[in-house]
Protein backbone atom coordinates (compact mmCIF):
# COMPACT_ATOMS: atom_id res chain seq x y z
CA UNK A 1 0.00 0.00 0.00
CA UNK A 2 1.28 3.51 -0.74
CA UNK A 3 1.65 5.59 2.08
CA UNK A 4 0.95 8.49 -0.50
CA UNK A 5 -2.81 7.16 -0.75
CA UNK A 6 -2.81 6.65 3.32
CA UNK A 7 -1.78 9.97 4.09
CA UNK A 8 -3.64 12.28 1.49
CA UNK A 9 -7.14 11.00 2.36
CA UNK A 10 -9.03 14.14 4.00
CA UNK A 11 -11.56 13.85 1.79
CA UNK A 12 -14.52 12.04 3.90
CA UNK A 13 -15.19 12.99 6.91
CA UNK A 14 -14.84 10.37 9.63
CA UNK A 15 -19.16 11.03 10.11
CA UNK A 16 -19.64 10.44 6.79
CA UNK A 17 -17.62 7.04 7.14
CA UNK A 18 -19.51 5.98 9.93
CA UNK A 19 -22.68 6.18 7.58
CA UNK A 20 -20.60 4.28 4.69
CA UNK A 21 -19.64 1.40 7.08
CA UNK A 22 -23.57 0.92 8.08
CA UNK A 23 -24.50 0.68 4.67
CA UNK A 24 -26.84 -1.87 4.35
CA UNK A 25 -25.71 -2.62 0.69
CA UNK A 26 -22.66 -3.01 1.75
CA UNK A 27 -21.28 -6.80 1.77
CA UNK A 28 -21.49 -8.85 4.73
CA UNK A 29 -20.62 -12.15 6.23
CA UNK A 30 -22.21 -14.53 3.73
CA UNK A 31 -21.05 -12.26 0.54
CA UNK A 32 -17.79 -12.45 1.90
CA UNK A 33 -17.85 -16.13 2.56
CA UNK A 34 -19.12 -16.54 -1.48
CA UNK A 35 -16.55 -14.46 -2.95
CA UNK A 36 -13.61 -15.49 -1.05
CA UNK A 37 -13.55 -19.10 -0.05
CA UNK A 38 -15.16 -22.04 -1.82
CA UNK A 39 -17.29 -25.43 -0.29
CA UNK A 40 -18.88 -23.35 2.33
CA UNK A 41 -20.10 -25.63 5.37
CA UNK A 42 -21.93 -23.89 8.33
CA UNK A 43 -21.10 -24.72 11.75
CA UNK A 44 -23.94 -23.55 14.60
CA UNK A 45 -24.37 -23.45 18.18
CA UNK A 46 -22.70 -23.15 20.53
CA UNK A 47 -23.14 -26.82 22.63
CA UNK A 48 -24.67 -25.54 25.61
CA UNK A 49 -28.20 -23.59 25.05
CA UNK A 50 -28.42 -22.14 21.50
CA UNK A 51 -27.85 -21.00 17.73
CA UNK A 52 -27.10 -17.39 17.81
CA UNK A 53 -27.38 -16.33 14.37
CA UNK A 54 -26.00 -12.98 14.83
CA UNK A 55 -22.39 -14.61 14.49
CA UNK A 56 -21.68 -16.85 11.58
CA UNK A 57 -19.21 -20.00 11.28
CA UNK A 58 -17.98 -22.09 8.72
CA UNK A 59 -15.63 -24.32 7.04
CA UNK A 60 -14.52 -23.80 3.91
CA UNK A 61 -11.44 -23.47 1.61
CA UNK A 62 -9.40 -20.81 0.76
CA UNK A 63 -7.36 -21.78 -2.41
CA UNK A 64 -7.55 -24.92 -1.14
CA UNK A 65 -6.44 -24.52 1.94
CA UNK A 66 -9.11 -25.50 4.62
CA UNK A 67 -9.77 -22.49 7.09
CA UNK A 68 -12.55 -21.65 9.78
CA UNK A 69 -14.67 -18.34 9.13
CA UNK A 70 -16.30 -16.36 11.52
CA UNK A 71 -17.93 -12.67 11.26
CA UNK A 72 -21.13 -11.10 12.58
CA UNK A 73 -24.08 -11.39 10.67
CA UNK A 74 -26.37 -8.64 8.81
CA UNK A 75 -28.89 -8.45 7.29
CA UNK A 76 -29.74 -6.65 4.46
CA UNK A 77 -33.43 -6.07 5.23
CA UNK A 78 -35.41 -5.70 8.44
CA UNK A 79 -36.73 -9.52 7.89
CA UNK A 80 -33.04 -10.36 8.06
CA UNK A 81 -32.13 -8.34 10.66
CA UNK A 82 -34.33 -9.77 13.18
CA UNK A 83 -32.94 -13.25 12.36
CA UNK A 84 -29.57 -11.91 13.24
CA UNK A 85 -30.42 -9.29 16.09
CA UNK A 86 -28.61 -6.59 13.35
CA UNK A 87 -25.44 -8.19 13.93
CA UNK A 88 -25.10 -8.04 18.17
CA UNK A 89 -24.32 -10.94 19.50
CA UNK A 90 -25.39 -12.58 22.68
CA UNK A 91 -23.25 -14.80 24.88
CA UNK A 92 -24.30 -17.71 23.01
CA UNK A 93 -22.52 -16.24 19.66
CA UNK A 94 -19.25 -15.61 21.23
CA UNK A 95 -19.49 -19.20 22.52
CA UNK A 96 -19.95 -20.50 19.47
CA UNK A 97 -17.07 -18.44 17.98
CA UNK A 98 -14.96 -19.69 20.89
CA UNK A 99 -15.98 -23.42 20.30
CA UNK A 100 -15.33 -23.36 16.17
CA UNK A 101 -11.74 -21.76 17.07
CA UNK A 102 -10.81 -24.17 19.47
CA UNK A 103 -12.00 -26.79 16.95
CA UNK A 104 -9.72 -24.66 14.19
CA UNK A 105 -6.87 -25.09 16.57
CA UNK A 106 -7.26 -28.88 16.59
CA UNK A 107 -7.45 -29.09 12.90
CA UNK A 108 -4.62 -26.69 12.45
CA UNK A 109 -6.60 -24.83 10.44
CA UNK A 110 -6.21 -20.99 10.28
CA UNK A 111 -8.95 -18.83 11.24
CA UNK A 112 -10.49 -15.79 9.34
CA UNK A 113 -13.15 -13.05 11.15
CA UNK A 114 -14.72 -10.68 9.80
CA UNK A 115 -15.74 -8.17 12.13
CA UNK A 116 -19.25 -5.84 11.42
CA UNK A 117 -21.22 -5.57 14.46
CA UNK A 118 -22.73 -1.86 16.49
CA UNK A 119 -21.51 -4.04 19.60
CA UNK A 120 -22.31 -6.63 22.07
CA UNK A 121 -26.29 -6.83 22.72
CA UNK A 122 -27.22 -4.76 25.80
CA UNK A 123 -30.38 -6.85 27.18
CA UNK A 124 -31.72 -8.72 30.25
CA UNK A 125 -31.05 -12.26 28.79
CA UNK A 126 -27.28 -11.55 27.45
CA UNK A 127 -26.51 -10.10 30.80
CA UNK A 128 -28.30 -13.33 32.70
CA UNK A 129 -26.53 -15.53 31.02
CA UNK A 130 -22.82 -14.02 31.31
CA UNK A 131 -21.87 -11.58 28.35
CA UNK A 132 -18.95 -10.38 29.90
CA UNK A 133 -17.63 -13.36 30.86
CA UNK A 134 -18.00 -15.13 26.98
CA UNK A 135 -16.20 -12.15 25.75
CA UNK A 136 -13.51 -12.08 28.11
CA UNK A 137 -13.00 -15.66 27.70
CA UNK A 138 -12.50 -15.00 23.89
CA UNK A 139 -10.04 -12.47 24.30
CA UNK A 140 -8.44 -14.64 26.54
CA UNK A 141 -8.38 -17.73 24.73
CA UNK A 142 -7.76 -15.92 21.13
CA UNK A 143 -4.54 -15.07 22.48
CA UNK A 144 -3.11 -18.09 22.88
CA UNK A 145 -4.50 -19.88 19.79
CA UNK A 146 -1.57 -21.90 18.33
CA UNK A 147 -3.02 -21.27 14.62
CA UNK A 148 -2.72 -18.22 12.31
CA UNK A 149 -5.97 -15.91 13.08
CA UNK A 150 -6.68 -12.84 10.00
CA UNK A 151 -9.02 -10.39 10.97
CA UNK A 152 -11.03 -8.04 8.54
CA UNK A 153 -13.34 -5.38 10.44
CA UNK A 154 -15.75 -4.51 7.04
CA UNK A 155 -18.06 -2.32 8.26
CA UNK A 156 -18.36 -1.29 11.92
CA UNK A 157 -15.96 -2.34 14.90
CA UNK A 158 -17.58 -1.41 18.08
CA UNK A 159 -16.35 -2.33 21.93
CA UNK A 160 -15.48 -5.09 23.09
CA UNK A 161 -18.39 -6.89 20.99
CA UNK A 162 -15.94 -6.41 18.31
CA UNK A 163 -12.48 -7.31 20.23
CA UNK A 164 -13.99 -11.03 21.24
CA UNK A 165 -13.43 -12.35 17.60
CA UNK A 166 -10.68 -9.94 16.95
CA UNK A 167 -7.44 -10.67 18.84
CA UNK A 168 -5.36 -11.16 15.81
CA UNK A 169 -2.25 -11.94 14.13
CA UNK A 170 -3.13 -9.62 11.41
CA UNK A 171 -6.25 -6.93 11.25
CA UNK A 172 -6.98 -5.04 7.90
CA UNK A 173 -9.67 -2.85 7.63
CA UNK A 174 -12.15 -1.99 4.69
CA UNK A 175 -10.98 1.92 4.25
CA UNK A 176 -14.56 3.15 5.21
CA UNK A 177 -14.92 0.69 8.04
CA UNK A 178 -14.85 2.23 11.67
CA UNK A 179 -13.05 1.05 14.67
CA UNK A 180 -13.35 1.88 18.30
CA UNK A 181 -14.64 1.83 21.72
CA UNK A 182 -17.87 2.12 21.51
CA UNK A 183 -20.43 3.50 18.54
CA UNK A 184 -20.43 7.39 18.34
CA UNK A 185 -23.80 7.61 19.55
CA UNK A 186 -22.84 5.60 22.88
CA UNK A 187 -19.39 7.42 23.12
CA UNK A 188 -21.15 10.81 22.68
CA UNK A 189 -24.06 9.65 25.20
CA UNK A 190 -21.24 8.67 27.79
CA UNK A 191 -19.00 11.58 27.66
CA UNK A 192 -21.58 14.63 26.95
CA UNK A 193 -24.99 12.89 27.71
CA UNK A 194 -26.35 13.77 24.10
CA UNK A 195 -26.81 11.59 21.62
CA UNK A 196 -27.36 14.26 19.18
CA UNK A 197 -24.13 14.91 19.05
CA UNK A 198 -22.47 11.83 17.35
CA UNK A 199 -21.31 13.21 14.13
CA UNK A 200 -19.04 15.61 16.54
CA UNK A 201 -18.27 12.26 18.69
CA UNK A 202 -17.40 10.58 15.44
CA UNK A 203 -14.51 13.49 14.27
CA UNK A 204 -12.77 13.20 17.70
CA UNK A 205 -13.03 9.87 18.20
CA UNK A 206 -9.94 8.77 15.83
CA UNK A 207 -11.87 5.58 14.51
CA UNK A 208 -11.08 5.60 10.74
CA UNK A 209 -9.14 2.99 8.89
CA UNK A 210 -6.15 5.66 8.55
CA UNK A 211 -6.46 6.52 12.26
CA UNK A 212 -5.99 3.54 12.86
CA UNK A 213 -3.04 2.22 10.02
CA UNK A 214 -1.42 5.51 11.85
CA UNK A 215 -1.46 4.56 14.88
CA UNK A 216 0.31 1.33 14.40
CA UNK A 217 -2.72 -0.67 15.36
CA UNK A 218 -4.04 -2.35 12.42
CA UNK A 219 -1.55 -3.83 8.99
CA UNK A 220 -3.26 -2.30 6.27
CA UNK A 221 -6.49 -1.20 4.66
CA UNK A 222 -8.33 -2.25 1.95
CA UNK A 223 -8.66 -0.41 -1.05
CA UNK A 224 -13.22 0.60 -1.94
CA UNK A 225 -14.04 1.39 -4.73
CA UNK A 226 -15.61 5.36 -4.64
CA UNK A 227 -18.83 5.61 -2.99
CA UNK A 228 -17.91 2.76 -0.75
CA UNK A 229 -18.21 -1.09 -0.72
CA UNK A 230 -21.27 -2.71 -2.08
CA UNK A 231 -21.90 -6.72 -2.62
CA UNK A 232 -21.30 -6.05 -6.07
CA UNK A 233 -18.13 -4.38 -5.66
CA UNK A 234 -15.50 -7.60 -6.86
CA UNK A 235 -12.42 -5.48 -6.42
CA UNK A 236 -12.63 -5.72 -2.73
CA UNK A 237 -13.38 -9.20 -2.77
CA UNK A 238 -9.96 -9.56 -4.55
CA UNK A 239 -8.28 -7.38 -2.22
CA UNK A 240 -8.77 -9.19 0.45
CA UNK A 241 -8.34 -12.34 -0.68
CA UNK A 242 -4.98 -10.81 -1.50
CA UNK A 243 -4.17 -9.79 1.66
CA UNK A 244 -5.33 -13.44 3.14
CA UNK A 245 -3.13 -15.44 0.40
CA UNK A 246 -0.07 -12.93 1.94
CA UNK A 247 -0.80 -13.05 5.73
CA UNK A 248 -1.12 -16.79 5.44
CA UNK A 249 2.12 -17.20 3.59
CA UNK A 250 3.43 -15.24 6.78
CA UNK A 251 2.20 -16.36 9.53
CA UNK A 252 1.95 -20.32 8.15
CA UNK A 253 5.70 -20.35 7.74
CA UNK A 254 6.05 -19.54 11.93
CA UNK A 255 6.00 -21.70 14.56
CA UNK A 256 2.77 -22.07 16.67
CA UNK A 257 5.23 -21.01 19.62
CA UNK A 258 6.59 -18.35 17.84
CA UNK A 259 3.42 -17.41 16.08
CA UNK A 260 1.45 -17.45 19.66
CA UNK A 261 4.36 -15.17 20.81
CA UNK A 262 4.39 -12.92 18.07
CA UNK A 263 0.63 -11.84 18.72
CA UNK A 264 1.30 -11.47 22.36
CA UNK A 265 4.12 -8.98 21.97
CA UNK A 266 1.83 -7.17 19.67
CA UNK A 267 -0.96 -6.79 21.53
CA UNK A 268 1.57 -6.35 25.18
CA UNK A 269 2.97 -3.05 23.57
CA UNK A 270 -0.47 -1.09 22.51
CA UNK A 271 0.22 2.00 25.50
CA UNK A 272 3.30 0.06 27.50
CA UNK A 273 4.90 2.88 29.08
CA UNK A 274 8.09 1.48 27.72
CA UNK A 275 11.11 2.26 29.47
CA UNK A 276 8.93 4.67 32.26
CA UNK B 1 18.35 -2.08 38.97
CA UNK B 2 16.52 0.23 40.24
CA UNK B 3 17.08 3.86 38.95
CA UNK B 4 17.38 6.96 41.37
CA UNK B 5 14.29 8.42 39.83
CA UNK B 6 12.62 5.59 40.42
CA UNK B 7 13.16 5.46 43.67
CA UNK B 8 12.04 9.00 44.16
CA UNK B 9 8.96 8.26 43.05
CA UNK B 10 8.10 5.33 45.16
CA UNK B 11 9.34 7.19 47.87
CA UNK B 12 6.61 9.85 47.03
CA UNK B 13 3.78 7.78 46.74
CA UNK B 14 4.46 6.11 49.63
CA UNK B 15 4.20 9.53 51.35
CA UNK B 16 0.94 9.69 49.42
CA UNK B 17 -0.13 7.07 50.87
CA UNK B 18 0.55 7.85 54.46
CA UNK B 19 -1.08 10.95 54.27
CA UNK B 20 -4.09 9.80 52.92
CA UNK B 21 -4.53 7.42 55.83
CA UNK B 22 -3.76 9.32 58.47
CA UNK B 23 -6.88 11.63 57.04
CA UNK B 24 -8.79 8.25 56.89
CA UNK B 25 -11.89 10.91 55.25
CA UNK B 26 -13.64 7.79 54.08
CA UNK B 27 -16.65 9.97 55.80
CA UNK B 28 -16.51 13.71 56.46
CA UNK B 29 -19.41 14.28 58.96
CA UNK B 30 -19.39 12.59 62.45
CA UNK B 31 -23.22 11.26 61.19
CA UNK B 32 -24.04 9.17 58.07
CA UNK B 33 -27.47 8.57 56.53
CA UNK B 34 -27.40 5.52 54.43
CA UNK B 35 -28.46 5.70 51.48
CA UNK B 36 -29.60 2.13 51.24
CA UNK B 37 -32.10 2.46 54.61
CA UNK B 38 -32.10 5.74 55.55
CA UNK B 39 -31.28 5.73 59.09
CA UNK B 40 -28.27 7.89 60.53
CA UNK B 41 -25.31 6.13 62.43
CA UNK B 42 -22.01 7.70 64.01
CA UNK B 43 -19.14 7.79 62.16
CA UNK B 44 -17.07 5.78 64.61
CA UNK B 45 -19.79 2.72 64.03
CA UNK B 46 -19.38 2.79 60.53
CA UNK B 47 -15.61 2.85 60.54
CA UNK B 48 -15.70 -0.14 62.94
CA UNK B 49 -17.99 -1.72 60.44
CA UNK B 50 -15.92 -0.86 57.35
CA UNK B 51 -18.49 1.02 56.23
CA UNK B 52 -21.23 -1.18 55.89
CA UNK B 53 -23.89 -0.40 57.12
CA UNK B 54 -25.98 -2.68 59.66
CA UNK B 55 -28.56 -2.90 56.93
CA UNK B 56 -25.93 -4.39 55.14
CA UNK B 57 -25.72 -1.99 52.39
CA UNK B 58 -21.74 -1.54 51.62
CA UNK B 59 -20.68 1.82 51.08
CA UNK B 60 -17.80 2.46 48.52
CA UNK B 61 -14.46 2.83 49.82
CA UNK B 62 -11.01 4.55 48.63
CA UNK B 63 -8.28 2.37 47.23
CA UNK B 64 -6.12 3.24 49.98
CA UNK B 65 -8.74 2.31 52.50
CA UNK B 66 -9.30 -0.68 51.14
CA UNK B 67 -5.54 -1.43 51.28
CA UNK B 68 -5.51 -1.15 54.86
CA UNK B 69 -8.29 -3.37 55.33
CA UNK B 70 -6.61 -6.27 53.14
CA UNK B 71 -3.24 -5.99 53.76
CA UNK B 72 -0.74 -6.77 56.80
CA UNK B 73 0.49 -3.47 58.63
CA UNK B 74 3.77 -2.16 57.21
CA UNK B 75 4.20 -5.03 54.50
CA UNK B 76 3.05 -2.90 51.28
CA UNK B 77 5.13 -1.52 48.71
CA UNK B 78 3.48 -0.05 45.57
CA UNK B 79 4.69 -0.76 42.43
CA UNK B 80 4.92 1.41 39.18
CA UNK B 81 3.44 4.33 41.05
CA UNK B 82 4.05 7.11 38.74
CA UNK B 83 3.32 6.22 34.80
CA UNK B 84 3.98 9.66 33.20
CA UNK B 85 0.70 10.87 31.22
CA UNK B 86 -0.51 10.29 27.85
CA UNK B 87 -3.17 11.02 25.59
CA UNK B 88 -2.80 8.32 22.73
CA UNK B 89 -6.12 10.10 20.93
CA UNK B 90 -5.21 13.63 21.32
CA UNK B 91 -8.86 14.31 23.13
CA UNK B 92 -9.18 17.74 23.55
CA UNK B 93 -9.44 18.38 27.58
CA UNK B 94 -8.17 15.00 28.69
CA UNK B 95 -5.10 15.88 30.13
CA UNK B 96 -6.76 18.71 32.57
CA UNK B 97 -9.80 16.31 33.52
CA UNK B 98 -6.88 14.25 34.55
CA UNK B 99 -4.94 16.46 36.39
CA UNK B 100 -8.59 17.34 38.25
CA UNK B 101 -8.85 13.78 39.28
CA UNK B 102 -5.22 13.39 40.95
CA UNK B 103 -6.16 16.59 43.00
CA UNK B 104 -9.48 15.36 44.21
CA UNK B 105 -8.47 11.85 44.80
CA UNK B 106 -4.65 12.33 46.21
CA UNK B 107 -4.08 9.43 43.35
CA UNK B 108 -1.89 9.06 40.33
CA UNK B 109 -4.67 6.61 38.54
CA UNK B 110 -7.64 4.80 38.66
CA UNK B 111 -6.10 2.17 40.85
CA UNK B 112 -3.31 0.90 43.37
CA UNK B 113 -0.76 -1.92 42.51
CA UNK B 114 1.71 -3.41 45.01
CA UNK B 115 3.00 -6.14 46.95
CA UNK B 116 2.16 -7.02 50.38
CA UNK B 117 1.02 -9.72 52.96
CA UNK B 118 -2.58 -11.04 53.84
CA UNK B 119 -1.94 -12.74 57.27
CA UNK B 120 1.95 -13.24 56.50
CA UNK B 121 1.39 -14.79 52.73
CA UNK B 122 2.55 -12.45 50.23
CA UNK B 123 0.71 -11.61 47.31
CA UNK B 124 0.59 -9.32 44.33
CA UNK B 125 -2.86 -6.80 44.92
CA UNK B 126 -4.20 -4.21 42.94
CA UNK B 127 -7.19 -2.27 43.94
CA UNK B 128 -9.55 0.07 41.93
CA UNK B 129 -10.72 3.11 42.81
CA UNK B 130 -13.75 4.44 41.12
CA UNK B 131 -13.18 8.22 42.78
CA UNK B 132 -10.52 8.27 39.79
CA UNK B 133 -12.76 8.80 36.46
CA UNK B 134 -15.29 5.80 37.64
CA UNK B 135 -11.99 4.17 37.29
CA UNK B 136 -12.45 3.63 33.77
CA UNK B 137 -9.46 1.87 31.79
CA UNK B 138 -7.07 3.23 29.62
CA UNK B 139 -3.67 2.78 28.79
CA UNK B 140 -2.00 3.39 32.29
CA UNK B 141 -4.16 1.80 33.98
CA UNK B 142 -4.30 -1.51 31.35
CA UNK B 143 -0.40 -1.29 31.57
CA UNK B 144 -0.31 -1.17 35.74
CA UNK B 145 -2.80 -4.01 35.36
CA UNK B 146 -0.93 -5.73 32.95
CA UNK B 147 2.76 -5.25 34.99
CA UNK B 148 1.31 -6.74 38.62
CA UNK B 149 0.13 -9.75 36.36
CA UNK B 150 3.86 -10.23 34.87
CA UNK B 151 5.12 -9.49 38.36
CA UNK B 152 2.77 -12.17 40.20
CA UNK B 153 4.20 -14.71 37.13
CA UNK B 154 7.42 -13.58 37.37
CA UNK B 155 7.59 -13.77 41.15
CA UNK B 156 5.07 -16.65 41.73
CA UNK B 157 2.73 -14.63 43.63
CA UNK B 158 -1.07 -15.01 44.13
CA UNK B 159 -2.69 -12.11 42.21
CA UNK B 160 -5.43 -10.97 43.78
CA UNK B 161 -7.46 -7.98 41.89
CA UNK B 162 -10.23 -5.85 43.29
CA UNK B 163 -11.63 -4.36 40.39
CA UNK B 164 -14.27 -1.03 40.64
CA UNK B 165 -14.83 0.44 37.06
CA UNK B 166 -17.02 2.23 34.65
CA UNK B 167 -15.23 0.38 32.08
CA UNK B 168 -13.21 1.81 28.99
CA UNK B 169 -12.02 5.12 29.39
CA UNK B 170 -13.68 6.88 26.69
CA UNK B 171 -11.07 9.89 26.35
CA UNK B 172 -8.59 6.67 25.20
CA UNK B 173 -10.98 5.42 21.89
CA UNK B 174 -9.31 2.14 20.48
CA UNK B 175 -6.50 2.41 22.58
CA UNK B 176 -8.56 1.57 26.00
CA UNK B 177 -10.60 -1.14 24.18
CA UNK B 178 -6.97 -2.99 23.45
CA UNK B 179 -6.11 -3.18 26.77
CA UNK B 180 -9.02 -5.56 27.43
CA UNK B 181 -6.77 -7.89 24.83
CA UNK B 182 -3.34 -6.71 26.28
CA UNK B 183 -4.86 -7.49 30.12
CA UNK B 184 -6.73 -10.13 29.29
CA UNK B 185 -3.47 -11.95 27.22
CA UNK B 186 -0.96 -10.93 30.43
CA UNK B 187 -3.95 -13.29 32.22
CA UNK B 188 -3.30 -16.22 30.21
CA UNK B 189 -0.09 -16.53 30.72
CA UNK B 190 -0.57 -16.43 34.11
CA UNK B 191 -3.05 -18.81 34.41
CA UNK B 192 -0.74 -21.55 32.00
CA UNK B 193 2.31 -20.87 34.13
CA UNK B 194 -0.38 -21.43 36.72
CA UNK B 195 -0.73 -18.64 38.92
CA UNK B 196 -3.59 -18.34 41.39
CA UNK B 197 -6.10 -15.29 40.47
CA UNK B 198 -9.05 -14.31 42.71
CA UNK B 199 -11.21 -11.46 41.59
CA UNK B 200 -12.82 -9.24 43.53
CA UNK B 201 -15.73 -7.75 42.03
CA UNK B 202 -16.91 -4.32 43.72
CA UNK B 203 -19.21 -1.65 42.96
CA UNK B 204 -19.61 -0.99 40.11
CA UNK B 205 -17.48 -3.32 37.87
CA UNK B 206 -18.83 -2.97 34.32
CA UNK B 207 -18.11 -2.75 30.56
CA UNK B 208 -14.67 -3.60 29.49
CA UNK B 209 -13.21 -4.11 32.72
CA UNK B 210 -15.88 -6.58 33.82
CA UNK B 211 -15.67 -8.19 29.90
CA UNK B 212 -11.62 -8.69 30.30
CA UNK B 213 -9.58 -9.45 33.06
CA UNK B 214 -12.36 -9.25 36.17
CA UNK B 215 -14.28 -11.89 34.76
CA UNK B 216 -10.92 -14.17 34.29
CA UNK B 217 -10.63 -15.14 38.10
CA UNK B 218 -9.93 -18.85 38.96
CA UNK B 219 -11.48 -17.63 42.32
CA UNK B 220 -14.51 -15.21 41.32
CA UNK B 221 -15.98 -13.15 44.31
CA UNK B 222 -18.25 -10.32 44.80
CA UNK B 223 -19.22 -7.89 47.19
CA UNK B 224 -22.73 -7.45 48.16
CA UNK B 225 -25.23 -5.88 46.32
CA UNK B 226 -22.49 -4.44 43.41
CA UNK B 227 -23.29 -2.97 40.36
CA UNK B 228 -21.59 -5.88 38.07
CA UNK B 229 -22.41 -6.33 34.01
CA UNK B 230 -21.74 -5.28 30.78
CA UNK B 231 -23.71 -3.13 29.49
CA UNK B 232 -25.21 0.06 31.19
CA UNK B 233 -28.30 0.34 32.72
CA UNK B 234 -29.63 2.89 30.66
CA UNK B 235 -28.43 1.39 27.36
CA UNK B 236 -30.36 -1.79 28.18
CA UNK B 237 -33.64 0.20 29.36
CA UNK B 238 -33.23 2.17 25.97
CA UNK B 239 -32.41 -0.48 23.76
CA UNK B 240 -35.71 -3.08 25.20
CA UNK B 241 -37.88 -0.36 25.83
CA UNK B 242 -38.39 -1.52 29.54
CA UNK B 243 -37.59 -1.19 33.07
CA UNK B 244 -35.04 -3.46 34.31
CA UNK B 245 -36.00 -5.21 37.27
CA UNK B 246 -34.95 -4.66 41.00
CA UNK B 247 -31.44 -6.34 41.38
CA UNK B 248 -31.20 -7.06 37.48
CA UNK B 249 -26.80 -7.10 37.25
CA UNK B 250 -25.91 -6.84 41.33
CA UNK B 251 -23.64 -9.18 42.69
CA UNK B 252 -26.39 -11.65 44.03
CA UNK B 253 -27.82 -11.70 40.38
CA UNK B 254 -24.48 -12.76 38.99
CA UNK B 255 -24.15 -15.89 41.64
CA UNK B 256 -27.96 -16.65 40.82
CA UNK B 257 -26.53 -17.23 37.27
CA UNK B 258 -23.96 -18.78 37.83
CA UNK B 259 -21.21 -16.25 37.74
CA UNK B 260 -19.48 -15.96 41.14
CA UNK B 261 -18.69 -18.91 43.72
CA UNK B 262 -19.13 -16.84 46.30
CA UNK B 263 -20.61 -13.11 47.67
CA UNK B 264 -18.06 -12.19 50.35
CA UNK B 265 -19.36 -9.22 52.85
CA UNK B 266 -16.40 -6.79 53.29
CA UNK B 267 -15.84 -7.56 56.83
CA UNK B 268 -14.93 -11.24 56.05
CA UNK B 269 -13.05 -10.13 53.52
CA UNK B 270 -9.62 -10.66 54.49
CA UNK B 271 -10.33 -13.88 56.09
CA UNK B 272 -11.84 -15.19 52.96
CA UNK B 273 -8.83 -14.37 51.31
CA UNK B 274 -6.51 -15.43 53.36
CA UNK B 275 -8.20 -18.72 53.38
CA UNK B 276 -7.87 -18.88 49.68
CA UNK B 277 -4.33 -18.80 49.83
CA UNK B 278 -3.85 -20.99 52.63
CA UNK B 279 -5.94 -23.92 50.12
CA UNK B 280 -3.22 -22.79 47.31
CA UNK B 281 0.08 -23.03 49.12
CA UNK B 282 2.91 -24.16 46.48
Amino acid sequence: MGEEWVNNDKTISPSERVRMARNPQRPNILDYVNNIFTDSFELKGDRLSKEDESIFCALAFFKNIPVTVIGHRKGRNLEENLKCNFGMPGPEGYRKALRVMKQAEKFNRPIITFVDTPGAYPGIEAEANGQSFAIAENIKEMSSLKVPVITFVTGEGNSGGALAIAVSDKVFMLENAIYSILSPEGFAAILWKDVSRSAEAADVMKLTSFDLYKFGLIDGIIKEPEGGATFNSVSVYGNISTKIEESLNELQKLKPARLVENRYKKYRKIGDFKGE
Amino acid sequence: MKNLFEIRREKLSNLRIIRKKRAAAEIESDFFKCPSCGEEVSKKVLLENQLVCKCGYHNKISALYRLSLTIDKGTFKELNAVLPFKNPIEFEGYQEKVEAQKEKTGLDEALITGIGDIDGQKVCICIMDSRFMMASMGIAVGEKITRAIEYAQAKKLPLIIFSASGGARMQEGIFSLMQMAKTSAAISRFSESGGLFISVLTHPTTGGVSASFASLGDIMIAEPGALIGFAGTRVIEKTIGQKLPEGFQSSEFLEEHGFVDNIVDRREMKKTLSLLLRLHQR
